[in-house]
């Protein structure tokens, strides 16, 4: 058992634009990525659930080229807006990094 | 074989490059220099106050290098979403800076500059027309969005530089504009598929943010040839990656395949990543699907009012313990407060209060999957928004008083609850914005939207 924060080679969230948060999951070698990609721990329904949003509302992507996994969701306030907590939506992604995958 | 040679100076003009770099990469005989000087990544301040976020001496620097070099080698400089976010007060800072920089430099040229903020009459006849749609996630948009904005821009594609460079420009000072036409439009005019010529502009508008390891910002250059592109920084240390190449198109784009562009999306899918050498990456396979109709994408901003926000520490474990009742009830005392003071004249919906809890879920709002803290301390901001500057402050006064000795039960007597590290407790932030616009026009022709005035500068 491992966590997606310790086998990723980087783990980033960023504004898509002022309306659109981003998530990338990325890793350094592909042995790595194929067991994350193996283990169906990494899924829409999974970040659906970190973030607490139906599952509808998450767009998710596996980048096999860039041995990465990305997900976007909705800002939960548009970039700036006076509730907004994160100009630039660089720390959102905390949630993730505790997302379990089995084996070794 | 016939190949267009295109170079990034820099992934924002102000960002800065390494002038070693842009000497390496004119040694390459580029046919032209490109920069975008924007971004919605600043916020909606810029776009609505009518500043840029870099520092006109950082502009100014770039710009210098930039137009010398371009000079020198006698080929087009095109510079697009200037001064930030490409308004007509952007677009006014960068020229004075280019004109500053003709005469202390000597240099004369013809420059077209194109301007991209939007008349609002245009807009709401468009909008009466049904030729403005949302795209997702929009906000509400009317003609009273339209009048209460500070400032809307269209994002232009690349046919108003490539008329402007007919016409005989050789600097284009843009206002706003999609940053992969300033790449793009170019190559594919001589030539080059359109899928080749638009991905090497999304690689290239970032500068060297799709490096291994960036360091800085600084120039990348990609050589556009009929069925690939080779990507390279210009900064022998400096290293792309089949990875790096291919992860780049991750960045800030909520879908890694698909981009849309004014005239069609640019489509990664089948995109092949190959390494030429350990710094050189060739791409193939990209490919353009042309749009139906032809969108302009808006980016407006409204003054949202005036803000006032204080900084205040708590370290007491009773106060910590109840801080979201705490919160609620501050909330109470100062809207109680404020009609006291103002009588009926400021209702609940002229000022907005609001607490952020550091310490609990001051980064991720209502996003933060902890519930309970076992924090030692917290900091908070009481942030007051209001019509004017002077009301705002006077609300935070009010609040400053309100919340240092808001009583809790484990305590008799007067406390004093809120550790304060400023004074005057409350800091003026001036005024605050946001985005008011997620939409797309539909204009008759590329051009409509993007008034171009040719001057001869010297």
């Amino acid at each position: 058992m491992a966590t997606i924060g310790e086998l990723a080679r980087l783990i980033r969230s960023k504004n898509a634009g002022p309306f659109v948060l981003t998530f990338d999951i990325m890793f350094a070698d592909r042995e790595v990525y194929e067991r994350v990609k193996q283990s169906g721990a990494l899924s829409r329904e999974a970040v659906a659930a970190r973030y607490n949003l139906p599952a509808a509302d998450v767009q998710f992507f596996v980048c096999d080229n860039a041995l990465a996994f990305k997900a976007s969701i909705p800002r939960p306030f548009f970039q700036g807006d006076i509730l907004d907590s994160d100009g630039h939506g660089g720390q959102q992604y905390a949630p993730l990094m505790d997302i379990e995958i089995p084996g070794q | 074989m016939k190949e267009v040679r295109v170079l990034a100076a820099s992934g924002v003009c102000g960002s800065g490059f390494r002038e070693e770099s842009l000497e390496e990469a004119m040694g390459r005989r580029p046919h032209f220099i490109g920069c975008d000087g924007g971004s919605t990544d600043p916020g909606p301040y810029p776009l609505g106050a009518g500043t840029t976020s870099f520092p006109a001496v950082s502009i100014k620097r770039d710009m210098r290098l930039m137009l010398l070099a371009a000079r020198k080698a006698g080929i087009p400089l095109l510079i697009g979403s200037a001064g930030t976010a490409g308004g007509t007060p952007h677009v006014a800072a960068v020229r004075r800076i280019v004109e500053e920089i003709a005469r202390e430099e000597g240099l004369s040229f013809p420059m077209a500059v194109i301007h991209a903020e939007q008349d609002k009459d245009y807009l709401k006849k468009r909008l009466r027309e049904g030729r403005i749609k949302p795209l997702k996630p929009a906000p509400d948009f009317d003609e009273g969005v339209i009048d209460r904005a500070e400032r809307i821009v269209g994002m232009m594609g690349e046919d108003p530089y490539l008329r402007a460079l007919d016409k005989g420009a050789e600097v284009i000072l843009a206002g706003r504009s999609s940053d992969c036409a300033i790449y793009a439009g170019i190559p594919v005019r001589e030539g080059i598929p359109a899928g080749i010529a638009w991905h090497a502009a999304k690689i290239l508008e970032c500068g060297t943010a799709s490096v291994e390891q960036r360091k800085s910002p600084d120039c990348l250059m990609a050589t556009c040839r009929p069925d690939h592109f080779d990507v390279e920084p210009l900064d022998p240390s400096l290293r792309c990656t089949p990875q790096s190449i291919a992860s780049h198109s991750l960045y800030e784009n909520s879908d890694p395949y698909l981009h849309v562009e004014s005239n069609g999306t640019i489509d990664l899918t089948a995109s092949q990543y190959k390494a030429l050498d350990t710094r050189r990456v060739r791409v193939t396979g990209s490919n353009f699907r042309p749009a139906e109709t032809y969108t302009v994408k808006l980016e407006g901003s409204e003054k949202v009012g005036y803000q006032s926000v204080i900084v205040g520490g708590i370290r007491d474990p009773f106060i910590i313990r109840q801080i979201d009742d705490w919160v609620e009830r501050l909330h109470a005392r100062v809207h109680a407060r404020v009609a006291e003071i103002y009588g009926g004249k400021l209702g609940r919906d002229k000022y907005f209060f609001n607490v952020r809890v550091y310490g609990k879920n001051g980064v991720m709002g209502a996003l933060e999957p902890v519930k309970e803290i076992t924090t030692h301390e917290l900091c908070l901001l009481l942030e007051v928004t209001a019509p004017t500057q002077e009301i705002a402050s006077a609300i935070a006064s009010v609040t400053r008083h309100q919340a240092l000795h808001l009583p809790i039960p484990e305590w008799s007597g007067l406390i004093t609850g809120v550790a304060c590290p400023y004074n005057p407790a409350y800091l003026e932030r001036g005024a605050v914005y946001r985005f008011c616009v997620n939409h797309v026009v539909e204009p008759d022709d590329p051009y409509e939207m993007f008034p171009t005035e040719y001057v001869n500068v010297h």
